[in-house]
């Protein structure tokens, strides 16, 4: 029931407050009820963590009842440790966001009250996509996140909204089509072997030829690699990230693009385990190809958000990266990944977001040496952006770490490219750092004054949470390791053995002496 | 106490991050509580050095757990320590010239407004250095490792003001970064064969590995300690390095963070063992890298540019003893504790004199200093002493040593060894000619004065040390003192007896000096530096740090720009293009297909009756066929 | 028989070229009435030849879905002459843009 309810908070926040009046008098009032109904769902959430039994792993929390029985589709809903961890980060930040949003200038004749509605919906949105378990449910709301975020771009973004919204749109439908096809080609399935079902339990121990496996899979892989985005089908994220709000973009990079990688983890490998491995290396190609071309392209950019956009599309190819290692290591560092990838690319987000509106330019070249007007500011920015190129001791690097390991086990040419992205990623940050905060002071940077208290309070979470996960990040890993092994297991390629475990060494030695 | 040895990390971990949040009322005290914290640093370390002291031989390494770091599937990782008599060493050599270095600070940094920042930099560069030496894990140890490439980055950057610094801060970093990607490519290599990257179990399990593993490893893990430790070819950041505050030079540059690549080696002792390829490309390295810098050191102008082309020519030196492994592993620590003795003292007086000439960098702007600054001239001169290997000083007997070694491995290894110390006599007496000795060059307005003594007392007390640090060597004691850790190797009986090697490096060492005196006595000092047309090529090359810049500039640095460039224009073009470029030509069929749509309601009227004609009449057709 | 569904193709054939050749638009919506009750006759006369009530209750459909036809057909027009102030068809081709 808990799930249920905690997706439906806060949309049933976003119907109040589209019901409340309008304009300036009521705006203080809308904030602060759309604040209120995420914090609750926060506060659910960690209800939830604290229902969920760590130890048990499999899908718990669960409910179902019968939707449309003629195609055996289920209002299921069940989580994983999977499942856990990115509800937990979707709550955690839509706090963050809102606040965030606080002082959002917005277009003349757009309200506040729908521009926090649709942040709702969407959060609503998300927490019923990673707890959906079944495939259809997942497919319809998988697409309906579309639309919050298409008008969060469309109404509320800069000059160029209506071209990324559009584009962002129409190639993420084209995605969840093909995903459609696969959806009716699993009740085709499933229908010929009896009654038709779309419940992941039922659907993971499918028997079908190869081909078929194949094909369906790759209707499923190909929204997801939309989403996610993975090379080459990346090119709407710049423009979208370009085109929008800060909390607009920390929604969708943060929050929503993971919905790709966690449904390659959830349907992906526990649908299609045999075709997932038979993809792999193309997969695995593809992301090591996303990480460097990614970074190359965040070093070549000059407005900031196509450089935090570009620097995510790098970040994703190491989670699909890991993803598709099929060992407990690096599966698992794509799961805590996809978590301190939010955290990190959030706090990027609504601190150049908070530069941009001070200085009324996205463009690097327009700043200079703010670090000696701003401290705090900069200090933040240096923080996010250190998290960024995962530096130890901040959460991404455990987390990237650990992919690169496990990846090394399955493949040594693909773990050896991918490591390069690290200098890439110290370029990208460092040179944007250096450009923006040092040297003199430019002219028309004046303006960007410190963080207020206010803006520091928002960002502190998720600075606290990148720290303090980089040294200890053992609580989300014992959540995320048994439903790891599951899907691993799943697969059945299996963690690769050491070559020279240490206890040979010692015996050997034993031997001589 | 030594179970509470993580408070070694976590008391300037936690002083360094307290005062960076703590805001402006912070900067009354900013300064001494850093002070203070790698103060306490030092006395836990003392305490834990003599309660190993105390122990059996055997006994002397002790590991403790914390806390489960990262545990999925397979891998694992612990946050634990281990106290022996390397990291014991180390323990001291840090927190040591460390504390004295920040207590120099209080006076060096006296009128800068972010001094409370300063000191919350050098805390947490303190921790991070602790943790790299103190780790019994390989990824903790990469932690600590990347913590001082940050402490670096944040003090070469202090001045952030200068755009100077500011790129200087973000070469130092990137190039690290390089060398991190050998690092960690070792760690995973580490894991894929072994299942850990626990440091003690790495080095004993490497035995049962291939060569080819124990060789690619020590290569992997030679590239990372290239990075930090600043040698060739991953050396072009450390002179522009120096960019940072004098003080940092001397902690970070000099005396500690430079020398965790020859720590790494003599830490990885096990995996080099296994390889004799690896051993060889670390003396390569080493000699190689000893003899540019002092090249480079011979040519600069700059005092701390020169004191960096000794430094990276020094820390040569002791990777040329990691890589003739047990033999030299003693050897390297040994010179690498000197070197932080002499070396922080060199730059700290450096730093003094600085203060003394407005912060004028450049020695052709000194000369006769020794009058105006007399403390600072005596502490000088006893590192240059030692740094020469005057015998008697610290570096006599550990340079000595290191020769010594070098030619038991090879003879032209141990003649390059020897050549670079008469080169060192050289750039080194230039040093002191050009500052303290010659006649005044200043500029006006500048009044050389002594510094104050919160300067002065840490070059008393490091000068001493410079003389006494030999006093380790004494029976042999730090051979016998980390053979447990690095392993015992048989005494190789040279050609000559040892004194007559001992005699000989001196005499090449006093011509070094005796040509830099004549070179440099015999005529009047520019005080501009010539040309770079009318000087040797060999100045020029020094200058130009044998090219090392435009070496990197043109094979990495311009390369990636380009590609970056094409990339984005392909990106745009390309990937976007085609997308994009499918959404027009979808458009154009469209606008094919409107020009039918004429918007004449009884043209639409016409093509519905058409069209019913023809379903009707194939429906007739249908039925009649 | 025969006459009847002469008759009711007679009609529709007026009522279509009345359609495709008019430009008054009241015109040309007679016309489309002409067509439906050419229709209709037609459906009555089958209904009739095959003694089946099925076309006279088509016929029946016909009849109340032509008279909501006029109902909206009517106020389109008008409302378009109240606009535009002339009833020609082909002035009305705004959905071309």
């Amino acid at each position: 029931m808990i799930l249920t309810v905690m997706a439906a908070v806060p949309l049933l926040g976003a119907l109040a407050i589209t019901l409340m009046p309008r304009g300036q008098s009521s705006a203080t009032a809308v904030k602060v009820v759309a604040v209120a109904a995420s914090v609750l769902t926060l506060v659910l959430s960690l209800a939830m963590m604290a229902d969920y039994d760590v130890g048990r792993g499999g899908y718990q929390l669960t409910e179902k009842h019968v939707w449309i029985e003629q195609f055996g589709v289920h209002y299921a809903l069940g989580v994983n440790g999977i499942g856990v961890t990115l509800i937990l980060l979707t709550t955690v930040l839509t706090p963050i966001v809102l606040l965030a949003a606080w002082d959002d200038r917005l277009p003349t004749s757009r309200s506040v009250n729908s521009y926090l509605a649709w942040m709702l919906v969407l959060e609503g949105l998300a927490i019923g996509v990673f707890s959906a378990t079944d495939a259809f449910l997942f497919y319809v709301l998988f697409e309906a996140t579309l639309v919050p975020i298409y008008f969060l771009i469309g109404s509320y973004g800069g000059p160029q909204r209506t071209y990324a919204a559009v584009k962002f749109l129409i190639y993420n439908l084209v995605g969840g089509l093909l995903m459609l096809a696969s959806i009716v080609g699993l009740y085709v399935v499933t229908s010929r072997q009896g009654d038709a079902t779309y419940l992941i339990g039922d659907l993971s121990n499918l028997d079908v030829s190869t081909t078929t496996e194949r094909l369906l899979f790759l209707g499923f892989m190909a929204a997801f690699a939309i989403k996610a985005p993975l090379w080459p089908f990346h090119t709407w994220l710049p423009d979208a990230a370009a085109s929008s709000t800060p909390s607009t973009q920390v929604l969708m990079v943060s929050v929503i693009d993971k919905i790709g990688t966690f449904g390659m983890l959830r349907w992906c490998l526990e649908l299609f385990p045999g075709a997932s491995d038979w993809a792999s290396p193309v997969v695995i190609t593809l992301a090591v190809i996303s990480i460097i071309y990614g970074a190359l392209l965040a070093i070549g950019q000059d407005d900031l958000r196509r450089l935090i956009a570009f620097t995510s599309v790098s970040h994703f190819g190491f989670i699909i990266l890991g993803i598709f290692a099929f060992t407990s290591t690096s599966t698992a560092g794509s799961t805590l990944y996809m978590f301190n990838h939010g955290l990190s690319t959030a706090a990027l987000f609504l601190v150049t977001g908070i530069m941009i509106a001070r200085r009324g330019s996205a463009s690097i070249q327009d700043f200079g040496g703010v670090q000696k007007i701003a401290p705090i500011l900069s200090g933040v920015l240096l923080v996010a952006g250190l998290s960024s190129l995962s530096l130890p001791g901040l959460a991404p690097f455990v987390s990237e770490f650990m992919v690169l390991a496990g990846t090394f086990s399955r493949s040594i040419p693909a773990a050896a490219v991918a490591t390069l992205g690290i200098v890439l990623a110290a370029l990208y940050i460092l040179l944007m750092y250096q450009r923006t905060m040092t040297g003199p002071l430019k002219e028309g940077t004046e303006g960007v004054h410190d963080l207020k208290p206010v803006e520091v309070a928002s960002l502190a979470p998720a600075l606290v949470l990148i720290v303090g996960l980089g040294f200890y990040p053992q609580p989300l890993l014992n959540v995320i390791n048994p439903a790891v092994d599951e899907i691993v297991s799943h697969v059945g390629v299996g963690d690769p053995a050491p070559k020279t475990p240490t206890g040979l060494a010692q015996q050997t030695e034993g031997g001589e002496h | 106490m030594l179970e509470l040895a993580w408070l070694l990390v976590a008391v300037p971990l936690v002083s360094g991050l307290g005062l960076l949040v703590w805001g402006k009322e912070g900067d009354r005290v900013g300064h001494l509580i850093g002070t203070a914290a790698s103060s306490f640093s030092f006395i836990v370390g003392l305490i834990c050095f003599f309660q190993i002291l105390g122990r059996d031989e055997g006994d002397r390494s002790y590991s403790k757990s914390l806390f489960t770091w990262i545990e999925a599937g397979p891998f694992h990782v612990d946050m634990a320590y281990t106290f022996d008599q390397l990291s014991g060493l180390f323990v001291l050599l840090i927190t040591g010239v460390g504390t004295l270095i920040h207590v120099y600070s209080i006076g060096y940094m006296e009128h800068d407004a972010r001094r409370r920042r300063f000191f919350a930099y050098l805390n947490i560069f303190i921790a991070s250095m602790l943790t790299l030496v103190l780790a019994s894990d390989y990824l903790v140890l990469f932690l600590g490792w990347e913590g001082v490439g940050l402490a670096s980055y944040l003090l070469i950057g202090f001045w952030q003001h200068k755009d100077s610094a500011a790129a200087a801060a973000t070469k130092a970093f990137v190039v690290n970064r390089v060398g991190d990607v050998g690092m960690a490519l070792a760690i995973m290599l580490m894991f894929a064969q072994f299942g850990t990257t626990a440091i003690s179990e790495v080095n004993v399990s490497v035995n049962a590995a291939s060569t080819s593993t124990a060789t690619a490893l020590g290569l992997l893990l030679l590239l990372g300690a290239c990075g930090k430790s600043a040698q060739v070819p991953l050396q072009s950041w450390l002179l522009d390095a120096m960019e940072g505050p004098t003080p940092v030079s001397a902690l970070i540059h000099a005396a500690t963070m430079v020398t965790a690549g020859v720590y790494l080696v003599v830490r990885s002792n096990g995996v080099f063992d296994a390889s004799e390829a690896a051993r060889n490309a670390v003396i390569a390295v080493g000699l190689v890298t000893l003899l540019a810098g002092a090249w480079i050191g011979c040519a600069k102008d700059d005092i701390k540019k020169a004191l960096a082309g000794s430094t990276m020519s020094q820390i040569g030196y002791m990777m040329l003893a990691a890589g003739l492994g047990p033999a030299g592993y003693a050897f390297a620590i040994f010179h690498l504790i000197t070197h932080g003795f002499f070396k922080a003292n060199l730059f700290l007086g450096a730093g003094s004199i600085m203060h003394g000439m407005d912060d004028d960098v450049e020695m052709r702007h000194y000369g006769a200093l020794r009058a105006a600054m007399p403390v600072t001239f005596i502490t000088f001169l006893f590192g240059y002493l030692a740094i020469i290997g005057f015998p008697g000083f610290s570096g006599f007997f550990s340079k000595d040593k290191i020769i010594e070694t070098a030619f038991g491995h090879s003879f032209w290894v141990g003649l390059g060894a020897l050549v670079g110390a008469g080169v060192t006599g050289f750039y080194m007496t230039r040093m002191m000619m050009m500052t303290f000795f010659s006649e005044k060059r200043w500029k006006e307005d500048v009044h050389p004065h002594e510094s104050p003594k919160v300067m002065t007392y840490p070059l008393i007390a490091l000068g001493a040390l410079s003389l006494l640090g030999g006093a380790m060597m004494l029976g042999g004691w730090i051979t016998d003192f980390l053979e447990p850790v690095v392993g015992h190797a048989e005494h190789e009986e040279l050609a000559i007896p040892a004194w007559l090697l001992s005699v000989l490096i001196t005499l090449v060492v006093a011509v070094g000096v005796a040509l830099s005196y004549v070179l440099y006595s015999r005529e009047p000092i520019a005080a501009e530096t010539p040309a770079d047309e009318s000087v040797s090529f060999f100045s020029r090359a020094g200058r130009h740090e044998l090219y090392g810049n435009e070496l990197n500039e043109a094979v990495v640095v311009r390369p990636t720009r380009h590609l970056t460039r094409f990339l984005v224009f392909l990106d745009g073009k390309g990937v976007d293009g085609f997308v994009t470029g499918l959404a027009d030509r979808l458009g154009d069929a469209s606008q094919l297909l409107r020009k039918p749509q004429t918007g004449f309601v009884r043209s639409y009227a016409l093509s519905i009756f058409g069209g019913s004609l023809v379903v009707v009449l194939a429906l007739l057709a249908a039925r009649l066929a | 028989m025969t006459e009847y569904i002469t008759l009711s193709m007679i009609l529709f054939t007026i009522g279509a070229v009345g359609v495709l050749v008019r430009r008054n638009a009241i015109v040309v919506f007679m016309c489309v009435e002409l067509m439906l009750n050419a229709t209709n006759l037609a459906l009555v006369a089958f209904s009739r030849q095959h003694g089946n009530l099925d076309g006279q209750v088509a016929a029946f459909f016909v009849m109340v879905v032509a008279a909501a036809e006029v109902v909206v057909g009517l106020a389109i027009i008008v409302s378009i002459y109240r606009t535009r102030r002339t009833t020609t068809v082909d002035e009305a081709s705004l959905l071309k843009l």
